[in-house]
């Protein structure tokens, strides 16, 4: 296990590196000088060359990132163009609460789109599995940054039940676990978690179609085990590859809220994302980029290491 | 595959004509009723988005102070009219234009470049494969949402802008699916024996793999298309997409956002011909899916 | 040269000299290469014109591997291939070669290309070789392997047979006018009617266009009705060449005789008591020493462990050769001496 695990870990090294140099390019492929925005419209040349020398941008490329590359594993990420602040402080604030949405949105998609999946897969071809068919392609079909204006059309603008923006009362940025906060998470959670519902019942329907038709189920039935028995079996056979499944679609909620923050104006990663955006806040928009494929490169390594340790066929290939 | 052909063309010995393999597929897509109609939605909204201009449809840009927000119904406006008067059916129409093309153009891009990247890599294999895939790889590490975001954002606005980062979005997963077909076709023996042929590389490409390996990448691209629409309306949705005051149902919800309060269900219009046309792709990627009989 | 059959005055046809491929294994926490598989290690064989070739041994022995070098499908690590006094490389192209030697697989599904029709798939190999008339050549052969080309060029392979298909691969080979036929385990798929069908067709066309055959198989009865010589392949080495008769009624290597003892005998009178071959072959990521053999033989001696034996003539100018240390007096075997008549 120990071994598989250091494998992984060495593979994902040459990945870590490539997402860096992505996001270091993402800050090459814009348009225009980096320090427009920070220098005074009437600097003189000097003024200006001195400005590059002072960030570094008078040097070869290939340096720049090695100079960048040494300070992000120093923990500094550069400074915000637009507030001055250190990007890595703006980032983790701001990660954390796209933390809390995506983990509360896999708590709502995960079991419901198990339950729906594993109905469809044991009723085959009944209305019920046509019913979650139906459920699961409108799931992935649905924008959702749209589900997230017609939730808010039904239970806030019609309704008047939830609040339609911001993480707490009066755009408050501190979370905490009372009603007046959790009524905030609600809509933007349920929204977010729509796609993963549609996926993940998708993939738990095959998954109990296929294994209830493999011929040890029929063994266990014919050995006269009880119903719920199989049901119990078939359950840890499926857990591996539903695991992994859950487990990238966290990561994927991580990127995917990024406009549903903007829909519910939720004080997190991608509404940081998408201010950086607007203020041409290069050095913003790359650490949050960052930050997030990093949570994502090492979702998928914690992935496969527990679906290795729960099937141990898969450390083998 | 080759096992479920036989199986569906039991009378193929008898048959006067041997049957090929295309005709096969499109005659069972033509048996699929909801592939169909999903079909025929597809080329309706192409067609009237094409046409739009000989449709003797409002002028999409034209707007009204009296007009403004005139809800779902209103004489003149069968749909309601936006936040700055303009007919809003007008602007549905001819919003489809922009909507359609930077939704699916990047795929057909992306299936171009992934595909020819992935068939090399698989067919190639070695160190040209290594290279290949490693770099795909990277950009797996990123959602595609993340990453669509970031290029966008990088790039900005602008159409071009966002089917370029809505194309490397798409190339990496394409040249993955292209180069597990490729490999596995690669290893048969009709490619050995076309390569004992002395075919080079090239021509055995040309003849004797596109020809396999392109249904299933084809049938994976289609399933990319709806993803590409809800994440190119969404580029706009967020601002970095369409520049206004071009019609794009993304950046329309986008504008009509702020109206909500006054009018809800008009705001929502964008929107439904997003989910519509994403959910009519996904139903004819299905449909296509399994009268290729291609296996995920 | 080892292998040299100098009991025919005339030069071979075909010369395989010293041909080596070891594939590499990767693993462990780097992806660092393992271990090699000698999938073939110093095989040598040569085959005169309008002979057949039978090559023999358990799967994983390397004969497969043998056939895909002999065609370059798989690349050499050494050794050398001459056909008709040209060299491969030097003064042959692998292009040239292709055309010259030509190969018949065993799966005549796989082999075909589903997506082609079976007229285009036997034009291929002559239009992609440059042959005037590619359409007409393979309707020619059509015929000949007895499909008609006006039913069968316009199909598709899953609408034909198993022993249709075959017949097609067989004419695709000889659409380009080839010299050596390569059949790898070719009518081992097919039902016994239909095998013995295809052999006789294959034997025909042998006479008929002066073909060259290498076959390659695992049932012995089928490699005798079609073989001049037969070679025995062990653990990607030679152990044993003689000409069909010679290697039939006394096979000279244990290994040999064990294979041969396997076989059903049609006879009742003449089943074997000898023990038939046990257990699986070694792994050939790690041959055994010396005598790659002598952990199965039941001849074994101290020196099999040790000394690795050599190709060698049954005797003066015999056409019959063995690798093993019975056989030859100076080896130190104890039993050396009565080795040929064990």
């Amino acid at each position: 296990m120990l071994s598989y695990f250091l494998r992984r870990l060495i593979l994902v090294l040459p990945v870590a590196f490539g997402v860096s140099v992505v996001c270091f390019m993402l800050v090459q492929i814009a348009p225009g000088d980096p320090l427009t925005a920070i220098m005074p419209v009437d600097a003189t040349a000097e003024q200006q060359a001195a400005m590059r020398a002072a960030y570094g941008l008078d040097k070869p490329v290939p340096v720049q990132y090695l100079i960048w590359i040494a300070n992000l594993l120093q923990g500094d990420m550069g400074r915000s163009i637009a507030t001055g602040r250190p990007v890595a402080a703006e980032v983790f604030g701001a990660v954390g609460n796209s933390l809390l949405l995506a983990f509360s949105a896999a708590i709502i998609a995960f079991p419901i789109g198990t339950f729906l999946g594993f109905l469809a897969g044991y009723f085959r071809d009944t209305v019920l599995d046509r019913a979650v068919t139906a459920i699961s392609i409108a799931g992935v079909s649905v924008p959702n940054y749209w589900l997230g204006i017609v939730l808010v059309i039904i239970f806030s603008v019609n309704l008047g039940w939830l609040p339609s923006m911001g993480a707490g009362p009066g755009g408050s940025q501190d979370w905490h676990w009372d009603w007046t906060h959790i009524r905030h998470l609600i809509l933007p959670a349920v929204t977010l978690a729509v796609v993963p519902i549609g996926i993940v019942a998708r993939t738990v329907r095959a998954l109990a179609g296929d294994i209830l038709s493999m011929d040890f189920v029929q063994a266990l039935y014919a050995k006269g085990m009880s119903r719920g028995d199989v049901l119990r079996h078939v359950a840890r056979n499926a857990a591996a590859t539903a695991l992994s499944v859950m487990g990238l679609q966290l990561g994927y909620l991580l990127g995917g809220s990024i406009l549903i923050e903007t829909v519910f104006n939720w004080p997190g990663s991608g509404f940081l994302l998408s201010n950086a955006i607007f203020q041409r806040d290069l050095p913003l928009l790359q650490g949050t980029i960052l930050i997030l494929a990093m949570f994502f490169v090492a979702m998928n390594l914690i992935v496969d290491v527990a679906q290795a340790a729960i099937d141990p066929r898969i450390k083998r290939s | 595959m080759a096992q479920v052909e036989a199986e569906l063309q039991p009378q193929a010995e008898a048959a006067p004509k041997p049957q090929g393999y295309w005709s096969g597929v499109l005659g069972r897509l033509a048996g699929d009723k909801v592939a169909m109609a999903c079909l025929i939605v597809i080329a309706l909204l192409i067609l009237s988005a094409v046409f739009a201009p000989w449709l003797g449809l409002a002028d999409p840009y034209r707007g009204s102070m009296i007009a403004r927000l005139k809800p779902i119904g209103t004489e003149g406006h069968i749909l309601g009219a936006d936040e700055q008067g303009r007919d809003m059916l007008a602007r549905l129409i001819y919003g489809g234009r922009l909507t359609l093309f930077i939704g699916l153009m990047p795929v057909v891009f992306a299936f171009f470049i992934g595909s020819a990247l992935g068939i090399a890599a698989g067919y190639v294999g070695g160190l040209t494969n290594t290279i290949i895939m490693r770099v795909v790889d990277v950009f797996f590490a990123f959602p595609s949402v993340l990453l669509a975001i970031a290029i966008s954002g990088a790039l900005g606005a602008g159409i071009t802008n966002s089917l370029v980062s809505l194309t490397i979005v798409f190339i990496p997963p394409v040249t993955r699916v292209a180069e597990a077909v490729t490999s596995g076709v690669r290893s048969l023996d009709y490619i050995d024996a076309a390569r004992a042929s002395g075919a080079g590389a090239l021509t055995v490409i040309r003849v004797h793999v596109i020809g396999n390996v392109l249904s299933p990448i084809f049938v994976y691209a289609t399933s990319l298309t709806s993803v590409c629409m809800i994440l190119a309306a969404g580029l706009s949705f967020l601002g970095i997409g369409v520049r206004p005051p071009e019609p794009e149902w993304g950046l329309m919800l986008n504008t009509l956002r702020a109206a909500i309060y006054v009018d809800p269900w008009l705001a929502a219009l964008p929107g439904v011909m997003i989910f519509a046309t994403s959910l009519c792709l996904n139903l004819l990627s299905d449909g296509l899916r399994s009268a290729m009989n291609v296996r995920d | 040269m080892s292998a040299t059959d100098t009991a025919r005055s005339t030069a071979p046809l075909l010369s395989v000299r010293e041909l080596k491929k070891h594939f590499p294994i990767h693993g462990g926490i780097l992806g660092r290469q393992q271990a090699v598989v000698q999938a073939v290690d110093g095989v040598s064989f040569e085959v005169a014109a309008g002979e057949t070739l039978g090559i023999v041994g358990e799967s994983g022995c390397g004969k497969s591997t043998t056939a895909k070098l002999l065609i370059g499908l798989t690349q050499m690590d050494e050794g050398d291939i001459v056909l008709d006094g040209r060299r491969l490389g030097p003064d042959m192209s692998l292009k040239a070669l292709r055309r010259d030697i030509q190969m018949v697989f065993q799966d005549s599904y796989a082999s075909l290309n589903p997506r082609m029709t079976i007229g285009d798939s036997v034009a291929f190999g002559a239009r992609v070789q440059g042959l005037d008339d590619p359409q007409g050549r393979a309707r020619r052969l059509m015929a000949r392997v007895g499909l008609d080309p006006d039913r069968f060029a316009g199909r598709y392979p899953h609408e034909l047979s198993g022993g249709q298909r075959q017949r097609v691969n067989i004419a695709r080979a000889l659409a380009m006018s080839p010299k050596v036929v390569v059949l790898d385990e070719a009518v081992s798929a097919l039902d016994k009617s239909v095998e013995a069908q295809v052999l006789n067709l294959l034997a025909d066309l042998r006479e008929e266009f002066g073909l060259t055959y290498i076959f390659i198989s695992h049932d012995l009865n089928v490699v005798r009705y079609i073989s001049d010589r037969i070679l025995v392949m062990y653990l990607g080495e030679v152990v044993e060449v003689a000409p069909v008769d010679d290697i039939w009624n006394a096979p000279a290597h244990p290994y040999t005789r064990s294979l041969f003892s396997a076989m059903p005998s049609m006879d009742p009178d003449n089943r074997t008591t000898k023990p038939p071959l046990s257990g699986d072959p070694p792994n050939p990521i790690d041959p055994p020493s010396g005598c790659r053999f002598h952990t199965r033989c039941p001849m074994a001696s101290e020196v099999c462990k040790r000394k690795h034996p050599v190709l060698g003539r049954m005797g003066q100018g015999s056409p019959h050769w063995v690798a093993c240390h019975l056989h030859d007096p100076a080896s130190g075997h104890p039993k050396a001496a009565e080795g040929a008549s064990v």
